[in-house]
């Protein structure tokens, strides 16, 4: 694995300063070019994520922010006319370019979405259903287990009386809070958030941000968001698109405080987007 | 001169006062189907109406308790062919099939299916079946029923299936779970109600129907359980008996009628039911 700062590629991207310990990178995406039909959504973006970091993508909608998220997992695959190429090394392996099954990527990169969608069973069920998919536990081992998975997400106080009705019964926030309970039961690597904030309350958000920084010691994690203050708050390194384009990345501190591009510091500004 | 606020309210007056009545145009013969069944019928309704069977020409007494039983039983048989059918037809439509050109010409297909005339299904199931056989059988009722329950229940499924929010998808495939175990455990649970439903109401609509049973499952004035012969059937038996020159006859078919109609209105309820309790379920 590469250590950030003897890397080579994306020279016309800043090397994120001030690093005082090595970080190894989990995911390097090295030119990546992704299409919808004709249209060329993602241009030439290379980016090394490092691993047990919190990664944020911000930039104005249609940037291709969530988009890029979505090539980590191959979540495309399954729209026909969807097709990324370039590289994605994760641990040293080329997902796009794998063989492997890619239920065992997607088991390693998990991801959350926009809107909470925990699944038409219980609560239990819910966390158990990714378990079962790679694990046969026994029932107290499964019992622990979903325990376990319920209280990182700080859910279990809510939630152990009825574990076993519906998960739709549960509050936006709480079915949010589920669903990353959901990601990290099967021991992913990677947790990719895709705007997991945007329709939450301010208190649930907040919890969210507390989860969020609770997960980097055992998660790389990456996360897409409209709302630049919780970039600000919970990543380590902030990456700002535009058009396709990776703009400028950097620590997170760097990029609202002394962005070296005028693009950035105009979307920081507030000047568009 | 009237302002055009003035205006805007005429003619919304008008407009609901001409919604109104076409509304209370169509409730009104329903209302009377309804009222000359109850009347005509709950009279006619007593016990021996599902314990005996169907009286020989000319004797009184009896009941419909034969056509009851065969009418279950073409029901279930249908059903036993036709919702299977349907819902994998149904569930390959939406999931496997969304995208496809050969999706749209079979969702095509199904719609012509949906709206066939009953008689002709009859006479499909009479030339395949019946013909071949050489006699009229309940077997061959159940066929022709399940042919008009099947694009009934594809219908439903498809469009249930279609409802679950893609975003349920992509969570179950961002698991790494695969698309046949995303199909059975999570998007069928999602739509099992509107599924469920669709079944119950394609009951329904081929409860009453009688042309494809007159070709089919015929008739039989004795108890009989067997799907190899001719089967005793409410719809049929109405139309015999209404037709019937013996008044004892005719208030039986009322009965009959009524308990059809009964029937109808419970599965319809049951249906509302099951879409109430869990409408918000995705």
């Amino acid at each position: 694995m590469t250590a950030l700062p003897q890397s080579q590629h994306n020279t016309h991207v800043p090397v994120p300063d001030a690093i005082t310990k090595p970080l190894n990178i989990k995911v390097d995406v090295q030119a990546l070019n992704f299409f919808y039909g004709q249209f060329h959504a993602i241009k030439n973006v290379s980016i090394q994520i490092p691993e047990h970091q919190v990664t944020a993508f911000i930039g104005p909608s249609g940037c291709g922010k969530s988009t890029l998220l979505r090539t980590f997992n191959r979540m495309f695959e399954i729209y026909p006319d969807q097709r990324a190429n370039g590289k994605i090394i994760v641990d040293g392996e080329d997902i796009l370019s794998s063989r492997k099954d890619v239920a065992l990527i997607r088991a390693k990169i998990g991801m959350v979405f926009q809107k909470p969608t925990p699944f038409p069973m219980s609560i239990y069920n819910n966390i158990a259903f990714g378990i079962r998919l790679y694990n046969k536990l026994s029932k107290a081992e499964m019992d622990s287990r979903v325990e376990a998975c319920l209280r990182s997400a700080v859910l279990w106080n809510e939630v152990k009386d009825k574990l076993h009705q519906t998960g739709t019964s549960l509050s936006g926030g709480q079915q949010q809070r589920l669903c990353i309970a959901r990601a990290v039961a099967i021991k992913p690597e990677v947790v990719l958030l895709d705007e997991p904030c945007s329709a939450l309350d301010p208190i649930s958000t907040a919890k969210i941000e507390e989860m969020i920084e609770e997960l980097k010691t055992d998660y790389t994690v990456v996360i897409v968001t409209h709302n630049m203050q919780q970039a600000a708050r919970v990543s380590d390194r902030t990456a700002f698109m535009y058009l396709g384009e990776l703009i400028e990345f950097g620590d997170t501190e760097t990029i609202f405080t002394k962005p070296t591009k005028t693009q950035t510091e105009d979307y920081i500004t507030g000047r568009f987007g | 001169m009237i302002s055009r606020y003035q205006r805007r309210k005429l003619i919304n007056r008008a407009n609901l006062t001409m919604a109104v009545l076409t509304t209370a145009f169509g409730v009104f013969w329903l209302l009377w189907i309804l009222w000359t069944t109850l009347h005509y019928g709950a009279s006619a309704v007593n016990w021996a109406l599902f314990t005996q069977d169907t009286p020989p020409p000319g004797s009184g007494g009896g009941g419909l308790r034969n056509a009851f039983v065969g009418s279950l039983i073409l029901l279930g048989l249908a059903v036993t062919i036709g919702a299977p059918v349907g819902i994998l037809a149904g569930t390959w439509l939406a999931e496997f099939a969304a995208r496809r050109k050969l999706g749209a010409i079979v969702r095509f297909l199904n719609d012509i299916l949906l709206s066939a005339p009953s008689i002709v299904i009859g006479l499909f199931a009479y030339a395949i079946i019946v013909d071949p056989l050489g006699h009229f059988s309940a077997f061959a009722g159940g066929v022709a029923l399940a042919l008009i329950l099947i694009p009934v229940i594809v219908r439903t499924t498809d469009e249930m299936l279609r409802l679950v929010p893609g975003a349920l998808r992509e969570a179950a495939i961002a698991l790494g779970t695969p698309y046949w175990k995303l199909v059975t455990r999570i998007t069928w649970r999602a739509s099992a109600s509107g599924i469920l439903t669709g079944v119950l109401l394609g009951i329904a609509r081929i409860s009453g129907e009688t042309a494809p049973l007159l070709f089919t499952a015929l008739n039989n004035q004795y108890s009989s359980v067997s799907l190899n012969r001719p089967i005793a059937n409410l719809p049929v038996v109405i139309f015999q008996f209404a037709m019937s020159p013996y008044t004892h006859w005719q208030r039986m078919a009322w009965a009959g009628a009524f308990v059809a109609v009964v029937f109808i209105l419970l599965l319809n309820i049951l249906a509302r039911l099951i879409v109430r309790r869990h409408s918000g379920g995705i």
